[in-house]
């Protein structure tokens, strides 16, 4: 076992966890941070994702201890009050079935946008490849995409 | 955390904290009466409560007015925890946005609570609607009695009753206590809304969770978290059903954050608590990490012979025998086959399938004093109660189920297996567990969807009218007892009944049907039969009209001809109504341009329709078939009759599309392979699922609104798309898809 400091969130959080714990289980089993979700251990499903430094990044397969100083962002940190265009949307086309992986879509939508504030479907399909949607949620979650680069266009003009 | 702290933390902090998780006990606790028109009103158990009115089991109106919505059916996705509690509220008169949905835990307070077979919104309609009628005229009459004036005069609106003569008004709550001293008014009585008044039902509303979804809160049975709680693994045979020899239990125990390991027993059903090694520890992590360690010896039994090349072999050799069983025999189609105008032979054969629900398994179980509390995401909490109840031998007034929200169900959810593992290592560790299986665990150990074999002639006229229909359908059956003989019986799922289209149409009809016996778990998955005997018998059908040099439209619409409506026949008889099936065929071809499009070389359209789970679905599909054999789905058009009323139009598109994509994901890609009484699959790496990149670019979705009773749509929509798919792929390249999935057949074309 060993002491962590991690900044998830914008906050300090110190864990004592053995080295190789994946981030996903530190965020769920110990930091009750329960939005990032457990679909595969192997990085095939994305439903794990969270943003490292901005980057979409899989919480299962990256080691506490390999973090350090770099930011995280859970889906509860995305924006405040969950605020963020991509979750206005979501709700406006009310995108999720399950809803399991949806965090997951999200993270990795936000990412996306943040690069190509205006993405096609073709851009949209490249980068959402990497998260089953297992209810089959797939063509709301293109129109969440394109919702979503709506809203922030409003929201920055 | 210790259990001894567990208990001083005291029953009340865990009551909040369960239900802040999504449990939802704090209502279990106290709704508790019996499910009946007559007599509704349920025992309040504290100040605020006694205060509230409570006609029903499901309606809680506050002083304050603040209006609480008991959702009882378990909610996988398909938005059931949305739908019905809108049908209340249509009915109460009040606004959605003022309504508080809370899950309901397992109580027979409520009902039937098993969300399966697409019966939740056909079995609760009506009722639903009554309820809330109910309450309604409850609160018109307690206004009624305040201002003294006849019931008749007032119309309740926005929460609140008015009298428009003298625009006086009264919200809900201030009738509450007024209310809550009425007789409660048989249901049957009340008056329900004309459907043209209303205001909620058919149009969009968001599923009630999203906001909780879109932040990350918790929901889900594998969100729960509770103090004191500890984690488990359970590991099973590989090959299904093996027996533990031994396991290095000592070294297990002995590894970081490990609490216990120990060896449950289990039996032979393989719905039940099957043999394995459980380790428990401080962590999920640690479990996993220590799980890693562990070797076991197994007693795999004769299953470990089994392999799908075996099968596949011996179902060839059973072809060509006599049937087992003979499940329908209309004229004589062998002797019309013989002497036909044209026939045409086809195997079609489709393999195991998994579930692989996006949450893996997992169940929390709490044992104590000879209670037991589970919360667990499950299709089918009264399966988990009884199998815990039988198995472990606890009454089952003392078994409390928390149904939590499901990260997708498809039918796994229905076989409480992981229910009965959570409770049977709970009994033996002395804090809240919770058991999580990994994917691994959850696709090696699925209720699979059959895999099968179909031997299929069929015979044409001179006309190229279908005049005889044979089909040897060889399936997988589990060794079972009935009426106390050993029997060969198809595993769930796995039968076909002799009703099932073209069964009750072609005049010549030989249905046989030879089991195969396996020791390999079987299970309904979404649409159970339907999501792939519609892909058999349409594309057969298709390969038919192609023969006959027939429209496959109009080909289809001659044999379904004018029967008009039809008794089902038999222990699995299916009623069928065949002008409706007749008028969504006809919807999708218009709305499709059928046979008004050409299409270039490498794109086409199919057809295809299916009967099942009370709806009455037709689609036509439109794909490109690129010259190296890559299929796009470019446009798919359902039209959907599911009677008078569609409750949520935004969840009813969504399941339509869901089931379009869902199909087309088990059509091109799922496959698992069985060797050695196991499966050889594990993850996603190797079990490959639909992703966006091939998600159809449109879904058109039609719903033809019609005088029958309303139904439901978590399944019905998705057995037509496999063959509407193939169909389009035979128009698109002249190539026939006999095997799934569809990566198994080279669609190169030049």
């Amino acid at each position: 076992m060993s002491k962590y400091t991690l900044n998830v969130n914008g906050e300090p959080r110190t864990v004592n966890v053995a080295p190789d714990t994946p981030l996903l289980w530190v965020l769920r089993d110990h930091l009750n941070l329960v939005g990032a979700k457990f679909g595969c251990g192997i990085g095939q499903c994305g439903a794990c994702t969270v943003h490292i430094d901005g980057v979409p990044t899989r919480a299962c397969l990256t080691p506490v201890s390999s973090i350090g100083k770099n930011r995280i962002t859970t889906i509860e940190g995305l924006a405040p009050n969950g605020g963020h265009p991509l979750q206005q949307a979501w709700q406006e086309l009310d995108v999720p079935q399950c809803g399991y992986c949806q965090a997951g879509q999200i993270m990795t939508a936000a990412a996306l946008l943040k690069k190509n504030p205006h993405p096609s479907d073709q851009d949209i399909d490249a980068a959402l490849a990497g998260n089953l949607c297992r209810c089959g949620t797939y063509l709301r979650i293109r129109a969440g995409i394109h919702r979503a680069a709506e809203i922030a266009g409003k929201e920055s003009a | 955390m210790s259990a001894d702290l567990l208990e001083n933390a005291g029953r009340r902090d865990f009551l909040r904290k369960s239900a802040l998780a999504g449990g939802g006990l704090i209502l279990g606790s106290y709704l508790n009466t019996a499910y009946s028109a007559a007599n509704l009103v349920a025992k309040p158990s504290s100040l605020a409560e006694q205060e509230a009115f409570r006609p029903n089991a499901f309606i809680r109106i506050a002083p304050s007015g603040a209006v609480t919505l008991i959702s009882k059916q378990p909610e996988i996705g398909q938005g059931i925890k949305t739908s019905l509690p809108m049908i209340i509220a249509e009915e109460l008169e009040v606004n959605w946005k003022d309504v508080l949905i809370i899950q309901g835990d397992l109580d027979p307070a409520y009902g039937s609570q098993n969300a399966g077979g697409s019966r939740s919104t056909p079995t609760n309609y009506e009722e639903f609607h009554r309820l809330g009628a109910t309450a309604r005229t409850m609160l018109v009459e307690a206004a009624a009695r305040i201002w003294v004036l006849p019931a008749a005069e007032l119309i309740a609106r926005d929460g609140a009753v008015h009298h428009p003569a003298t625009g006086r008004k009264l919200g809900y709550g201030q009738l509450v206590a007024t209310a809550a001293d009425l007789p409660v008014p048989d249901g049957e009585s009340v008056r329900l809304k004309s459907p043209e008044n209303y205001k909620l039902l058919g149009t969009r509303i968001g599923g009630v969770d999203n906001p909780a979804i879109v932040t990350g809160k918790p929901l889900f049975g594998i969100d729960v978290q509770l103090p004191g709680l500890l984690y488990a693994v359970y590991e099973k045979s590989p090959a299904f059903g093996g027996k533990v020899v031994s396991a290095n239990l000592d070294e297990i125990r002995s590894l970081p954050g490990v609490r216990d390991a120990f060896i449950i027993e289990g039996g032979t059903d393989l719905k039940g608590l099957l043999p394995g090694v459980a380790i428990v520890a401080n962590s999920t992590w640690e479990a996993f990490s220590a799980r890693k360690h562990l070797k076991v010896v197994w007693d795999e039994g004769k299953v470990a012979a089994e392999s799908w090349t075996g099968f596949a072999a011996r179902a060839q050799e059973l072809s060509r025998q006599p049937g087992a069983e003979v499940l329908r025999n209309d004229g004589d189609a062998k002797a019309v086959l013989e002497k036909a105008d044209k026939t045409v032979e086809a195997a079609y054969s489709y393999p195991f399938i998994s579930h692989a629900s996006i949450e893996p398994q997992n169940c929390i179980a709490w044992y104590k004093d000879g209670a037991i509390e589970i919360w667990a995401p499950t299709q089918n909490p009264e399966a988990g109660q009884k199998i815990v109840s039988q198995t472990l031998g606890i009454p089952k007034d003392r078994i409390t189920l928390h149904i939590t929200r499901s990260g997708g169900g498809f039918g796994r959810r229905l076989i409480p297996d992981y229910i009965i593992e959570a409770a049977a290592i709970a009994q033996r560790v002395a804090a809240p567990v919770k058991l999580t299986w990994t994917r691994e665990d959850d696709l090696r150990h699925d209720q699979y969807r059959a895999g099968g074999f179909h031997f299929l002639r069929g015979g044409l006229d001179g006309k190229g009218t279908l005049i005889a229909w044979h089909n040897h359908f060889v399936t997988f059956a589990h060794k079972t007892i009935v009426d106390g003989k050993p029997s060969l019986e198809p595993g769930s799922g796995a039968n076909l009944s002799g009703d099932e289209f073209p069964g009750r149409w072609v005049e010549n009809c030989l249905l046989e049907q030879t089991p195969l016996e396996c020791g390999i778990p079987m299970g309904p998955w979404r649409a159970p039969r339907s999501n792939v005997l519609a892909w058999v018998f349409h594309s057969f059908i298709d390969e038919l009209a192609h023969a006959a040099g027939r429209d496959p439209l109009e080909f289809r619409l001659e044999i379904l001809g004018d029967k008009g409506f039809l008794l089902g026949t038999g222990k699995q008889g299916i009623p069928y109504d065949v002008d409706r099936m007749k008028h969504v065929l006809r919807h999708v071809a218009e709305k499709a341009e059928w046979g008004k499009k050409t299409f270039p070389r490498g794109q086409g359209q199919g057809i295809a329709f299916h009967f099942s789970h009370r709806g009455y679905i037709a689609q036509v599909a439109e794909v490109t078939v690129s010259r190296e054999g890559k299929l796009k789905v470019d446009r798919v058009v359902v039209s959907t009759d599911i009677g008078a009323q569609i409750v949520n139009l935004s969840g009813a598109e969504n399941q339509v599309q869901g089931s379009v994509v869902d199909g087309l994901g088990a059509l091109m890609f799922q496959e698992l392979n069985i060797d050695k009484g196991r499966i050889v699959q594990s993850n996603f790496g190797d079990y490959p699922m639909i992703r966006i990149d091939d998600a159809p670019t449109r879904v058109d979705v039609h719903f033809l609104k019609t005088n029958h009773p309303v139904t439901g749509l978590g399944e019905p929509a998705l057995p037509p798309l496999a063959p509407a798919v193939c169909n389009a792929i035979f128009a698109a390249t002249g190539i026939r898809v006999r095997q799934l999935p569809l990566l198994r057949t080279d669609l190169s074309w030049s």
